[in-house]
């Protein structure tokens, strides 16, 4: 799985961090939403596709391999 | 397990959408209807008053799938059509033009309709609910008029504030004492009036609209309940949104305040409303809850997929908003009723960067931040856990907060 976060539309709502806190974090200036890990293991897949369903500006998308 | 092979989604805005994007993720593989009374491809609302109006984006940034990703979802896509009437016994809905659809389930996502003010019929006046209307705004507040908003919660306020950022000359008017005061009540609502007014806003709150000034139709004013008579070439009304149930009257369906729905999200047997229109027990918070929000449009739409097809569990979420006004971002969880109590946790209220808790019932029901995103989430525990006020700190409880 390939997670494409697109920065210029977060809203730093955080639920991406809620969601998988291992793959996301927040700037401290702004909150915008920061990749961690753009390559996550098999077992965060789901949470991830979970952050990628409830982010409310929709900017994360993902390529399933 | 519901056994149905044809669900039919009525509303194709967020919460229609994200309902059949979810039954397919979730396996459903029979038949699939989307309609929508818009005919533009689904498109997501918070930008409508940020980025559009302000015209820093362009209005195919906000769509919500790719025609490729729509195709992908198997779906039979009637957009540009109405639903006109709802046949529960027969199991139809009714559209514009005298056809129906046959439903094995059913799912109500037709979101609000923006309330209206005698004139709001001249010229001059605007709404804001979708894509058009943005639009419609964005091109008159080009034309440099002076602005009256009527109405300042979410929208009225995000709309005062783009045009006041394009440099016009604005005028935010609210009956109620502060802007956004049904929101966050009067502590954290006198901070948004000051922040407009530094920002070169003329806030009149306490003051309602009397009439609208007319000439040939078009608007040239506004005179308030003070008797003040207003210039305003342009007036952008925005003082609410109903639930659009007209469709349903008749149908048997409750409809008190949207369509009300039991714990699950189900308003009849095979019947389910998601967002802005329905109405339903959150038992987190031990309250029925209808909610104008972004996110819960979308977590909503989930769990009525999910329970479509026989999970049945409560929806029972810890609701987020947010607003963008200036460099104000105001984030929220929780609810925030009007006689809860206000204790800040973080930061200073007057410095505009700052987190602070709602109580109400000896628990922590609410927080909401100020500039303050890293720090809100991870006092958003204290929402879902339903912390003891008397955990927080009471010294720092401020009296009377609202």
């Amino acid at each position: 799985m390939r997670v494409t976060l697109h920065q210029d539309k977060c809203v730093a709502s955080g639920q991406c961090v809620l969601a998988a806190q291992d793959v996301f974090d927040q700037r401290d200036e702004d909150g915008v939403a920061v990749l961690l890990d753009d390559n996550p293991p098999a077992e965060a897949h789901d949470d991830v596709r979970h952050a990628a369903a409830v982010c409310p500006a929709l900017a994360i998308t993902l390529a399933e391999s | 397990m519901n056994t149905t092979r044809n669900v039919v989604i009525v509303g194709a805005s967020v919460a229609g959408l994200t309902t059949a994007v979810t039954l397919r993720t979730l396996g459903y593989d029979g038949r699939l209807t989307l309609i929508g009374d818009e005919p533009h491809t689904p498109y997501d609302r918070p930008p409508l008053s940020k980025q559009i109006l302000a015209g820093t984006w362009e209005p195919d940034r906000i769509t919500l799938r790719t025609d490729e990703e729509l195709s992908a979802l198997d779906a039979e896509l009637l957009f540009g059509r109405s639903a006109t009437g709802l046949d529960i016994a027969a199991g139809r809905v009714l559209l514009d033009g005298g056809d129906s659809v046959s439903y094995g389930s059913l799912v109500i996502a037709t979101g609000v309709n923006p309330c209206r003010l005698p004139g709001t019929d001249l010229a001059g006046v605007h709404l804001l609910r979708t894509l058009d209307d943005a639009l419609a705004l964005r091109a008159a507040l080009l034309r440099g008029p002076k602005v009256a908003v009527v109405g300042a919660g979410f929208l009225g306020a995000e709309a005062a504030a783009a045009a006041r950022g394009m440099g016009l000359d604005v005028t935010l008017i609210d009956p109620r004492p502060v802007p956004m005061r049904r929101q966050f009540g009067d502590r954290v609502g006198a901070l948004v009036g000051q922040l407009h007014q530094d920002h070169g806003v003329s806030v009149r709150c306490g003051t309602g609209v009397n009439q609208f000034l007319e000439i040939d139709g078009r608007v040239t004013g506004l005179e308030l309940t003070d008797g003040i008579k207003l210039d305003a070439d342009l007036v952008v009304v925005a003082v609410g949104a109903a639930p659009a149930t007209g469709w349903l009257r008749g149908s048997g369906l409750l409809l008190t305040n949207g369509v009300e729905c039991d714990a699950t999200c189900r308003a009849a047997p095979g019947v389910y409303a998601a967002g802005d229109v329905a109405s339903w027990h959150n038992s987190h918070f031990d309250a029925p809850m209808r909610l104008e929000h972004r996110l819960n449009a979308t977590e909503q739409a989930q769990a009525v997929a999910r329970n479509l097809l026989g999970e049945e569990l409560p929806f029972a979420p810890v609701p987020y908003f947010w607003t963008d006004q200036y460099d104000a971002r105001i984030q929220a969880y929780g609810v925030f009723p009007a006689d809860a109590d206000l204790a800040v946790l973080h930061g200073e209220l007057e410095n505009r960067r700052f987190v602070a808790a709602y109580g109400h019932r000896g628990r922590v029901v609410g927080v909401l931040g100020w500039n303050c995103p890293r720090e809100l989430r991870k006092l958003r525990q204290l929402v879902v856990d339903r912390a003891p006020w008397s955990s927080i700190g009471a010294q720092e409880c401020l009296t009377a907060a609202w």
